[in-house]
């Protein structure tokens, strides 16, 4: 099938992306994966497609401006971290198993994932790796941690504007500290885990289309 | 009734002087005389027996749940079908005929709508759209399908002569009898799922479905029942067409007319802040409307119904007041339950009229056996296919329960009573076993599905408060997977939602909300605004017997802690001037001696208030979340109350030296200022409450107070009007040892918080001669000498009203009362005048306010207690403070 991208070795810090935000390397946690044997031959297929459709210029990768084009992302308020979030370690462009390798995370888990072999690399699509795919939309500066002030973000762009930014700050510290277990002011990977514990985060960061 | 009427009035009044007169001429009897006693049985007998009835089958529930083990064996409803059953029985033989059966009139236009919009209201509507292709797929396909073969089989029984011969039907009347008994209950199903509690997903499925087949049973049942009456050989093909086609017109206008009555009853609910208490009348009554509308143009009216609670729940939530909407819920629930309670009943009763029904074992085995595998068929069949679209499928389990889930209930009987005998010869066939198949899904499907699910192990529903971070994350999933669905460049539902929740927000949520709701309308926000509620009442609830430290155990004492300081900050940044506040909790670092500090604080100020709160004790759970705030608001309010009361004892406790020196003045002094709360007290000197007063003075700033929005504006406030200082427990804990100074406070019950500050720093406390001074000017501004009689009076009232018995106390009042603003001439007099030996700051530096907080910060323990407070009080007291104390009170005299 189509081979991992092999990745332009920049360096994590120097590099900010066209929207000026620093996109720094990613956290340790995020396995070092091969190209998802997982996506099915159609969906595969069905995002070569669109694939195709967004690269404008048939230049063979995307870069932040295809993306950007989707009308719908522009009202998103996360669409621009989500568009980030395609271009890891600051590189300019995605090829094609870097698209699929950052959708393969909204893949459905299915029975047969669940008992793998311990040895492979876990599934982009575990519930691990879901959730780290949120957590680092959270984690702008890549210290493995939410800081109070990325929560504040985060919530500058999710919350109306009808809400006043002194409550914005009570929400945010508050939302902080609730998740905070070890009383360092912020939100690491796995408080951020634990505190969606009861969530069903399988079902919820899973599009069907993607099997 | 309206001769009944008259009667009734008639008799008692001029029954003396009428009846003589005629009733000799017409009746020729002797005379009855006036009437002691009269039996009016028939002019009641109606709306008597239906409280009656009510009332038997509330009597029932609380005697089913009198044994906890009963009920958690049997489900009510099974309980209640033989209650019903035993009444009837009972009825049968004492009145020799069957009565108070379930009418189908009854139980279309006043029993089964509470329910419907109650479970309509209550839906969780992410779950129902989230569901919302399987639950159509089983509502019409399932119930088709379950029409048609059951109707079938049915037939192809009789052909096989399994049926006797004397059930006169065709395959049209089987048809027509497979439609009624096909659909699923939403009664029946609704009683025994809730107290099974399978998981969400199953729930709402089964749920769902029941709620929604209405409209194809209404379809199926009158295509039918028009094509039996017509004869089969008078259908023609276009017949079928139409009732194709009005499938779709039954469901879909159903469907409108619910939405139309929905946004019709949002958009009125904008308009009712004035007249909040009919809110929950309105509720009630627009979405009556939207059932009797769809009824009369015999669309769906379970569909419209359902439609109008689940369009009309957001906004309608956001924009009545907390106290309707807990009385929405509650009627809501109250009208269902009772509802429910009594169709069970009436169902019970309705068996045992054997005139009815005509038994026939074939077609009742028969009917009972098809629908049960057709079910069961059905859903298999349905499932598989849906399975293929699903995201999460539904597994084996699921479907068994799915299946075994499919109760018939009153929809049925109710139907089935409303055939027509001459058009359909069968029909006591059909009631039979009409009667039966309920019974049977209700009592043993009821009492087994229980004990099936703990075996199966069905996945169950958990519950689990909402926490900030889960809803948060959960708004950043839905973000995240509609852009996905943008990148993936597929239109699904994440992505029509995502739409839809863009199209309400800038548009429907500004028409539909009034403005102060809209702006405070935000589900993260909305979750924070619940925690801390739910915190504020866990302080409360908990003042009253915490002292010590080890106490100290909350359910969420984590977020407490948060709650305590952002609570804190929030009024810091909020309130530039006009409150008192101990700067250090923010400034300083949070050090776990601070948070301890705040949290002991705010655990004796819940202590010290306790003891007044004593006449609202009765005060329901339910109201709690509003009552949080009103309590505050109405101790700020007393506590303001009280510390006039001293006020006006000081200046009456100083009239006796003062009297007769500046009488001239007075008189056109009190009129220029206005000092309104001396004028109502003299006024009505007797019996004047502190409310009273209240009003009079404060209702001046009513414009202000419209402009508030309903919490966000009012938390603050009250941050504003609790003028606690973290600082000030140890201060009031020591009060009782410390002697000197702190004497004068003379019990904890009148401390009000800030004055516990102020008080320290209070001049007049430390001689005599100071206070004569201060006092005689103020006077002269306040009583004039004419009214002293008056006045004392007053006075003397007031204080057996609301002061401790204490001789102290009136050393103590001269705290100079905050909302007049005649004083403020006065107020820099008293530092320069000030000898008390804790008082510790130059007037200058105190004046200085928040920027010398942290050096306050510094100071030694028994100088705890800033005078920042006090100061603040008497010093700045600016106009606009002034103006905040205002609204307060006005807000207070209103409780």
């Amino acid at each position: 099938m189509i081979a991992p991208s092999s990745r332009p070795p920049l360096s994590p810090a120097h590099l900010p992306g066209p929207l000026g935000r620093v996109s720094g390397a990613r956290p340790a946690a995020s396995p070092p994966t091969p190209f998802p044997p997982a996506v099915s031959q159609a969906s595969l297929v069905r995002l070569h497609h669109r694939f195709q459709a967004l690269d404008r210029n048939k230049k063979g990768y995307l870069s932040r401006m295809d993306l950007q084009q989707i009308g719908a992302l522009a009202v998103n308020p996360l669409g621009d971290r989500i568009i980030e979030s395609f271009f890891p370690n600051g590189s300019q462009r995605v090829d094609f198993p870097g698209f699929v390798r950052v959708l393969a995370h909204f893949r459905p888990v299915e029975d047969e994932d669940t008992d793998q072999d311990p040895k492979k690399p876990e599934p982009l699509n575990s519930r691990r790796n879901k959730l780290h795919y949120a957590f680092q939309l959270y984690d702008l500066d890549r210290d493995g941690k939410i800081s109070r002030h990325e929560m504040l973000q985060v919530l500058r762009l999710m919350v109306g504007v009808q809400v006043t930014e002194e409550q914005l700050e009570n929400i945010a510290d508050r939302t902080v500290q609730e998740a905070d277990e070890d009383g360092d002011g912020a939100v690491s990977f796995l408080e951020f885990t634990k505190s969606l514990e009861k969530m069903d985060v399988e079902q919820k960061m899973s599009i069907r289309i993607l099997k | 009734m309206l001769r009944a009427a008259l009667s009734l009035l008639a008799l008692p009044l001029a029954g003396a002087a009428e009846q003589p007169t005629q009733k000799p001429e017409s009746l020729g009897e002797p005379l009855p005389g006036l009437e002691l006693f009269r039996w009016q049985w028939h002019e009641v007998e109606a709306p008597y027996l239906v409280a009656l009835w009510i009332l038997v089958a509330s009597l029932a529930k609380i005697v089913f749940h009198l044994s906890r083990k009963v009920t958690s064996l049997v489900p009510e409803s099974c309980l209640l079908i033989l209650l019903g059953l035993v009444l009837g029985g009972i009825v049968l033989a004492v009145a020799k005929k069957a009565e108070y059966q379930l009418e189908p009139g009854t139980f279309f236009l006043f029993l089964l709508p509470p329910i419907v919009l109650d479970s309509g209201y209550f839906m969780p509507s992410r779950l129902f759209f989230d569901n919302l292709g399987a639950i159509l797929t089983y509502a019409v396909v399932g119930t088709l399908w379950n029409a048609f073969t059951t109707g079938a089989a049915l037939w192809g029984l009789q052909q096989a002569g399994l049926v006797a011969p004397r059930v006169q039907a065709g395959l049209l009347d089987f048809l027509l009898f497979g439609s009624l008994i096909s659909a699923v209950d939403p009664v029946a199903v609704l009683a025994v799922f809730e107290e099974v509690h399978v998981n969400e997903t199953l729930f709402i499925i089964v749920f769902g479905e029941s709620l929604l087949n209405d409209a194809v049973t209404v379809v199926l049942y009158k295509v039918c029942n028009s094509f039996v009456e017509m004869g089969s050989a008078n259908v023609q093909a276009t017949d079928y067409l139409k009732g194709v086609a009005s499938l779709f017109v039954v469901s879909l206008g159903g469907a409108a007319v619910g939405l139309v009555f929905a946004f019709l009853l949002a958009l009125t609910t904008r308009f009712t802040k004035r007249v909040r208490i009919i809110e929950p009348l309105l509720v009630f009554l627009l979405a009556y409307a939207a059932y009797l509308t769809a009824e009369m143009a015999s669309l769906s009216a379970i569909l419209a119904v359902t439609m109008c609670g689940l369009g009309c729940k957001k906004y309608v939530e956001a924009n009545i007041s907390h106290k309707s909407r807990t009385t929405v819920k509650y009627t809501m629930k109250t009208l269902a339950s009772c509802a429910e309670t009594v169709i069970f009943m009436l169902l019970g009763i309705s068996a045992v009229d054997s005139s009815k029904w005509a038994w026939d074992s074939g077609l009742v085995l028969g009917t009972l056996i098809f629908i049960l595998f057709f079910r069961a068929l059905g859903v298999v069949l349905q499932t598989w296919v849906l399975n293929q679209f699903r995201l999460v499928p539904l597994d084996k389990i699921d479907q068994v329960v799915m299946s075994y889930g499919g109760l018939r209930g009153a929809v049925a009987f109710a139907l089935v009573i409303l055939l027509d005998r001459t058009k359909v010869p069968a029909k006591d066939y059909f009631v039979a076993t009409t009667i039966v198949v309920v019974f049977f899904t209700v009592i043993v499907q009821g009492l087994t599905i229980k004990p099936l699910v703990k075996w199966l192990k069905v996945k169950r529903s958990e519950h689990h408060k909402p926490t900030l971070n889960q809803e948060l994350h959960e708004h950043t999933f839905d973000h995240i997977l509609a852009a996905v669905e943008d990148v993936v460049g597929h239109h699904g539902y994440h992505y029509w939602r995502d739409r839809w929740e863009q199209f309400d927000k800038k548009y429907l949520s500004q028409l539909l909300m009034r403005r102060s709701a809209y702006r405070i309308r935000d589900q993260i926000w909305d979750v924070y605004y619940r925690l801390n509620i739910r915190d504020a009442i866990s302080f409360v609830d908990q003042g009253g017997h915490v002292l010590s430290s080890t106490g100290l155990t909350l359910p969420s004492m984590p977020s407490r802690n948060s709650m305590a300081e952002t609570s804190v900050t929030n009024l810091l940044r909020e309130s530039g001037s006009g409150a008192c506040l101990d700067l250090q909790v923010i400034d300083t670092v949070r050090s776990g001696r601070d948070r301890e500090d705040a949290v002991m604080h705010h655990l004796l100020c819940g202590g010290l208030y306790k003891p007044r709160r004593r006449y609202k004790a009765s005060c329901s759970r339910h109201f709690i979340s509003e009552d949080a705030q009103e309590r505050q608001d109405k101790e700020v309010f007393q506590q303001n109350m009280k510390r006039r009361l001293e006020s006006f004892k000081s200046t009456k406790h100083n009239i006796c030296f003062t009297k007769s020196k500046p009488r001239p003045r007075k008189t056109g002094r009190r009129k220029k200022d206005g000092v309104a709360n001396a004028e109502a007290t003299n006024g009505k000197p007797r019996d004047l409450g502190f409310q009273d007063t209240a009003a009079v003075i404060l209702t001046v700033e009513s414009e202000e107070e419209e402009e508030d929005s309903d919490s966000s504006e009012t938390e603050k406030e009250d941050d504003e009007g609790i003028i606690f200082v973290a600082r000030a427990t140890s201060e009031v804990l020591q009060e009782g040892k410390v002697s000197g100074s702190l004497e004068v406070c003379p019990s904890p019950r009148i401390i009000p918080p800030s004055p516990t500050c102020a008080e320290k720093e209070l001049p007049w406390k430390s001689g005599q001669g100071d206070l004569a001074v201060y006092v005689s000017s103020e006077t002269t501004k306040i009583v004039p000498v004419d009214m002293q009689t008056g006045w004392n009076q007053s006075m003397s009232s007031l204080e057996s009203l609301a002061s401790p018995p204490c001789n102290q106390a009136p050393t103590l009042t001269c705290l100079p009362p905050h909302p007049r603003g005649a004083e403020e001439p006065q107020a820099p007099l008293y530092p320069p005048s000030d000898p008390h030996p804790s008082f510790a700051f130059p007037p200058s530096l105190a004046k200085a306010g928040r920027s010398h907080s942290e050096s306050s910060a510094d100071l030694p323990q028994q100088q705890e207690l800033q005078p920042l407070m006090g100061h603040k009080d008497h010093t700045h007291l600016s106009p606009g403070t002034n103006s905040h104390w205002c609204i307060q009170f006005n807000r207070g005299s209103r409780l």
